[in-house]
């Protein structure tokens, strides 16, 4: 028989996001979803295959039905933070050994003088310097000796390094010297693993593009057995489709690319969540969006505007400083822009020296877990606060899964909120509705100060929530925000995975080449957008059939600023018509020009994207139009039409709907609930 | 739900000042605002009193911003101001330090009746006169002086303000479209408070306002109680212009307050390395807040019970007109001398010296400094960094900026936008004080020009001649060094032209120790030498 499309209707896909706390799984065919939740294991794919299995059997489906999988994973970014990864040692450009330790030279933290950077993947004795030099123009000052790179060997093997990043000073303009390193390693260590960094960032600034090359090389061999191992897994279930990779961009890729580049894989759980809100948002013509996505441990932030997040090349993997901005590992790697910050269900609630209830970052994960869990756990948080406010069922947590303890969840507020924060005799439902507040501003705050830094605003866009903790909290934050609706699509307790299912395969390449536009040089573009191009195409031609979209983008700035702009490129690309360009974005981001002065580029992108697959339209259902008061509804008993008046819970398996006081919930064509203010 | 809304009104206040600072970063002209982050904002009551200020990054601005809106009120009480009337000053003595700090201050209405005024500042590159440096004789050389004034006079812009400034400095585009950016912040706060006025059902911020003051005063007082009354005194000395500075100061803690004097300081310098008074509160406050009360929110409540003096006449109370462009040189010290004393107070919680100033040289094409200089014209102004001294349980930070939160600029950035090459930018090896705790490193740097023509740096750099002091037995941190590699040392400041074909060599400070160094965790010392530290 001949194997279905992945993309013809019929097709059965399933959605595989490993996450902190929770290993999500969704199962797509004929326009149905069906999903499931389970603890994220030790060794991940086991969880993987557990979660499978259960989607498989609620769907009454084999595993060699399935036409595709999609996966997800924060695998890399756990070996990042738990620095599990390979012994790594970074061969770098003589009189420049320290790059990676010196940083940015800054605290991220002002008043806290015990502060620490994050402490480099590749310590000192491992940066190994060689003699050679190219410079901001790409040519060649001092050649590399090769016999430098030789002599390293012997010591490579000694120590047992794994995997080895190869940086040099303006490498992005000039690869030469790091591919004669390669080669030269390759033939003295043929077993070790090489990263360049000219290939995994060939971008501007030596710092970011070689912390990018050293957590490159650190997770590769990691992700490489991983895959190599879930691979395996999978056919021993009996899958025979082929299988791709959710990467931090919001695109899929294939599993060889990110075996090459595991580091692009490291934020591809909420990237999934950002392209399911910006696919509702498009099918729904709706132009301005907030997506929430709150989970165990973090919640996530992202503006959509015209069915489209905000792309940027900037992350840091492990803030580890109460996610400040600066605390942790910079990656230049395509990555949807949000604010990610400590809320969560499990985030730990207390009462500080001014008698201020505080809630986060610190959380409670899914181990020990919150206090209602049962599994160890005693600090009271958030989901505890939530179940004692009755918004949670004690016997439908996360389908069931999860038998929720309401004792241990008030013991812990009366002990950790309720007494220090107002005395003996505080209510516990009063310390719980505190800790909900608070979380709920945490939220809205993070939300302000990212608008603020995009210079858009929040009121009147539609809050589109999903992750197990968002719905519980958007309409509050709906409220607060000024926002005209919540949107809760299906399977929202999933969205990630639900996202994934959505996304298209796509695959983005960066190169650095200077150029003022005073002297503008348009053979040169075309040659490195060529350049790109053929990388790209090399990705995302061996994966995705139909015609690809292209989009450039070059980061400008004007001369002698900090910071580039991105700025989407004109189908002609001559100087003048980058400069009506770059104006443009400047303006709409800025709100005034500064004429007199030249502009200078610094990087160019360029990304191939196939066609995304639409969501899915659900079987229709016959209208309901019934008004149901208060209480907790079944999500799955409500048809198109009908309305619940809050107060009320809309129960679901992997989450619950909290439609506040004052506000209504309706169910659109789609199965969306939707949120307002009542009429 | 009432017993939680003062706390989420404090909670929004510190929301909106963040969301402003974020317009303000994101809309200013000046690198340096958007960079570094050195800029500041803040909502105030009608009194004057701060209430809540964005978590920024220089504290050089932290306490001489909330002093300043009370000047502007004096001049320009509130009741005469109306909607759309925005407030500006760069004047040092009346905003943050030097002139190239902008200072604006906007009322805020609800209902008619004025709530509270937003205050913003930040650094615009240039303000005419001579240019950022420490070689002017009095403020008049060092650029365009603006007293407290209206930028905007019921929403129309003061034309002829503009006008002026625009004619006296050198990028007129940036001064002036900093000021619209300043303006703006402080609009986006006041909607924002407006707004949240309504939402928790707030005629104005007066109640919450005081609860504010008083909780964070208390929780001040409360940490200042626990550390033990006395006098505590400390002095230091640094490079200072052109000859040494001497610092001393006077810490005593009664009860719940703290004064903290610079009696028997240096005189004003001829030189622009003066501090006024502001500035110095700023920084010597910041250094006891990196101790005391670190988790308190700054406000008129917390900055309440640091009081900070110094003579008239005095190098940290330096008067008009004398000149200021270069006080963060000095300014940057102060927390030293301040944890200085703080050590004997709170023994075992105070870093130890470090380089403490910035390195910023400005490195420029010879034009102007010598005949026939063909070469490109460029101008950079790169900042690096000594170690910072080590810490009551840890070591100190490598090339670090402390006090300051200023960033580094990458190589390669310097490389693409100047003709030069840095042959080398390392760490210094053993520069970082011995001691139980070792002080951070500092770094090496190794400019030459790329076609060999000549250039010249400009220096505002200290502790050359005055390393920083270790603590309790650890060694001093190596002093800073400024050279061509064929052996002529340079001064630390001023400016100097690096001839032709000749190699520049910086060291920056190194950080002191703390406790005897034969006290190291041997496996701390395995680990330096191993990672030839040491």
């Amino acid at each position: 028989m001949a194997p279905r499309k992945a993309t013809s209707p019929g097709a059965v896909r399933v959605a595989v996001d490993i996450g902190g706390t929770f290993t999500d799984v969704v199962l797509e065919a004929s326009g149905r979803q069906v999903a499931t939740k389970v603890l994220t294991t030790n060794v991940p794919a086991e969880g993987v295959i557990a979660g499978v299995r259960r989607v498989l059997d609620i769907a009454g489906r084999r595993a060699e039905d399935v036409d595709l999988l999609l996966h997800g994973t924060t695998l890399a970014t756990n070996a990042l933070i738990e620095r599990r990864g390979a012994r790594t040692a970074f061969i770098t450009t003589a009189g420049h050994r320290d790059v990676l330790e010196m940083a940015l030279e800054n605290r991220f933290e002002q008043y806290d003088v015990n502060v620490d950077r994050p402490t480099p993947l590749v310590p000192r004795r491992w940066r190994l310097a060689v003699p050679e030099r190219v410079n901001a123009g790409g040519e060649v000052l001092t050649p590399l000796d090769p016999d430098a790179v030789r002599a390293l060997a012997p010591t490579l093997t000694a120590a047992g390094m794994e995997s080895v990043a190869v940086g040099f000073l303006h490498g992005y303009a000039n690869p030469c010297h790091e591919r004669l390193a390669r080669e030269l390693l390759a033939d003295e260590l043929p077993e070790v693993i090489v990263t360049l960094a000219s290939e995994v960032c060939p971008e501007i600034r030596e710092f970011e593009r070689f912390s990018t090359a050293c957590a490159n090389a650190y997770v590769k061999p990691l992700m490489s057995r991983y895959l190599a191992d879930l691979q395996q897994r999978l056919v021993e279930l009996g899958l025979r489709c082929p299988f791709l990779m959710m990467t931090s961009g919001g695109g899929l890729t294939s599993v060889e690319s990110a075996r090459e580049f595991p580091i692009r894989l490291v934020e591809s759980g909420p990237a999934g969540g950002a392209i399911l809100a910006a696919r509702i948002a498009k099918q729904l013509r709706l132009d301005r969006v907030v997506s929430l996505d709150m989970g165990g441990t973090t919640a996530k932030i992202c503006l959509i505007d015209d069915g489209a997040p905000a792309h940027s090349r900037a992350f840091e993997v492990d803030r580890s400083y109460r996610f400040r901005k600066g605390s942790g590992l910079p990656v230049r790697i395509p990555v949807i822009e949000m604010v990610e910050i400590g809320a969560g269900g499990g985030s730990i609630a207390t009462v500080d020296r001014m008698a201020r209830v505080q809630v986060g970052p610190e959380s409670a994960g899914s181990s020990p877990g919150p206090a209602c869990y049962d599994r160890g756990g005693d600090r009271a948080t958030v989901t505890d606060a939530n179940l004692v406010l009755q918004r949670l069922q004690p016997d439908r947590f996360a389908g069931g899964a999860i038998p929720l303890n309401s004792a241990a969840a008030a013991a812990a507020l009366a002990r950790d909120v309720a007494r220090p924060w107002r005395g003996e005799g505080t209510a516990v439902a009063e310390a719980a509705a505190a800790v909900s507040e608070v979380v709920d501003e945490n939220m809205c705050a993070a939300a302000r100060a990212h608008a603020a830094e995009w210079g858009k605003d929040l009121n009147g866009r539609t809050l589109i929530a999903f992750g197990g903790g968002a719905p519980l909290h958007a309409g509050r934050l709906m409220a607060k925000l000024g926002c005209a609706r919540v949107l809760v699509p299906p399977s929202a307790g999933v969205g990630s995975a639900v996202g994934f299912l959505a996304a298209p395969v796509a695959y983005e390449v960066v190169r650095s080449r200077y150029m003022s536009l005073a002297r503008f040089d348009a053979a040169t573009v075309a040659r490195v957008m060529e350049e790109m191009r053929a990388e790209a195409r090399g990705v995302v031609g061996a994966i995705a059939q139909g015609a690809l979209r292209e989009s450039r983008h070059a980061y400008m700035r004007y001369v002698g600023q900090g910071y580039e702009i991105a700025v989407e490129l004109p189908v002609n690309i001559s100087g003048g018509d980058l400069r009506a360009a770059f104006d443009a974005r400047y303006e709409a981001l800025y709100g005034r020009l500064i004429p007199a002065l030249d502009v200078e580029v610094l990087s160019w992108t360029l990304t191939l994207r196939a066609a995304a697959p639409s969501l899915p339209s659900p079987p229709s259902r016959a209208r309901g139009d019934n008004v149901i008061n208060g209480g907790n509804v079944e999500r799955d008993s409500l048809r198109p039409g009908d309305r619940v008046a809050g107060p009320a819970n809309i129960v679901e398996d992997q989450t619950v709907i909290v439609v506040p006081v004052e506000t209504e919930a309706s169910i659109d064509e789609r199965g969306n609930v939707l949120i307002g203010r009542r009429a | 739900m009432s017993a939680i809304r003062d706390q989420l009104a404090w909670s929004r206040l510190l929301a909106i000042v963040e969301e402003q600072a974020q317009t303000l970063m994101r809309t200013a002209f000046s690198t340096v605002v958007r960079e570094a982050g050195d800029l500041s904002a803040g909502v105030f009551d009608t009194r004057g009193a701060m209430l809540a200020q964005a978590v920024t990054g220089t504290p050089g601005h932290v306490n001489a911003m909330a002093a300043s809106v009370g000047k502007f009120l004096a001049k320009f009480p509130l009741a005469e101001l109306v909607e759309g009337d925005v407030l500006v000053t760069n004047d040092p003595w009346d905003a943050t330090g030097h002139l190239n700090d902008f200072t604006v201050v906007t009322p805020v209405f609800a209902s008619a009746r004025p709530v509270a005024l937003f205050a913003a500042t930040s650094h615009i590159a240039d303000v005419g006169g001579r240019g950022f440096g420490p070689d002017g004789r009095e403020v008049f050389e060092e650029g365009f002086r603006i007293p407290i004034i209206k930028l905007f006079n019921a929403g129309a812009p003061n034309a002829v303000l503009l006008e002026l400034l625009k004619a006296n400095v050198r990028d007129p585009l940036v001064a002036e479209g900093d000021l619209h950016s300043l303006a703006a912040c402080n609009r986006v706060g006041g909607q924002r408070l407006v707004a949240a006025l309504k939402e928790f059902d707030l005629p104005d911020l007066d109640r919450v306002g005081s609860w504010i003051m008083r909780t964070s005063e208390r929780a001040m007082a409360e940490q200042i109680r626990a550390v033990p009354d006395g006098v505590y005194r400390h002095a230091m000395q640094v490079d200072g212009y052109d000859q040494p500075v001497r610092v001393v100061c006077a810490l005593t803690v009664a009860g719940e307050g703290i004064a903290i004097d610079f009696q028997g300081s240096s005189g004003i310098s001829p030189y622009g390395i003066n501090v006024p008074l502001n500035y110095t509160e700023a920084y010597a406050s910041f250094g006891v807040r990196c101790v005391i009360g670190n988790d308190v929110p700054n406000n008129a409540g917390s900055l309440a019970p640091v009081r900070v003096s110094a003579p008239r006449g005095c190098i940290l109370n330096a008067e008009f007109p004398a000149a200021v462009s270069a006080r963060h040189a000095l300014g940057q010290m102060l927390p030293d001398v301040v944890l200085g004393c703080l050590d004997q107070a709170l023994p075992g919680v105070a870093p130890a010296e470090g380089a403490s100033c910035i390195w910023n040289p400005v490195l420029r094409s010879a034009h102007g400094r010598i005949g026939n200089a063909a070469a490109e014209p460029f101008v950079i102004n790169p900042i690096f960094n000594g170690g910072t001294g080590a810490r009551a349980a840890k070591d100190g930070l490598s090339t670090t900026a402390f006090p300051s939160g200023v960033r580094t600029t990458p190589t390669e950035i310097n490389e693409v936008t100047a003709p030069l090459v840095f042959k080398r930018r390392e760490f210094r090896r053993g520069s970082g004080g011995a001691g139980e705790l070792r002080g951070g490193l500092g770094q090496i740097i190794e400019i030459v020009h790329a076609e060999g023509a000549p250039f010249v740096v400009s220096k505002m750099f200290d502790r050359i001649g005055h390393p920083a002091k270790g603590r309790r037995g650890g060694a001093p941190g190596a002093a800073g060094r400024v050279y061509l590699k064929d052996g002529s040392e340079l001064r630390g400041k001023g400016q100097d032209v690096v001839p032709a074909g000749a190699t520049l060599v910086l060291e920056t400070p190194g950080g002191g120790g703390v406790g005897d160094p034969r006290r190291r965790d041997p496996a701390a010392v395995r680990r330096d030498e191993e990672e030839g530290l040491v």
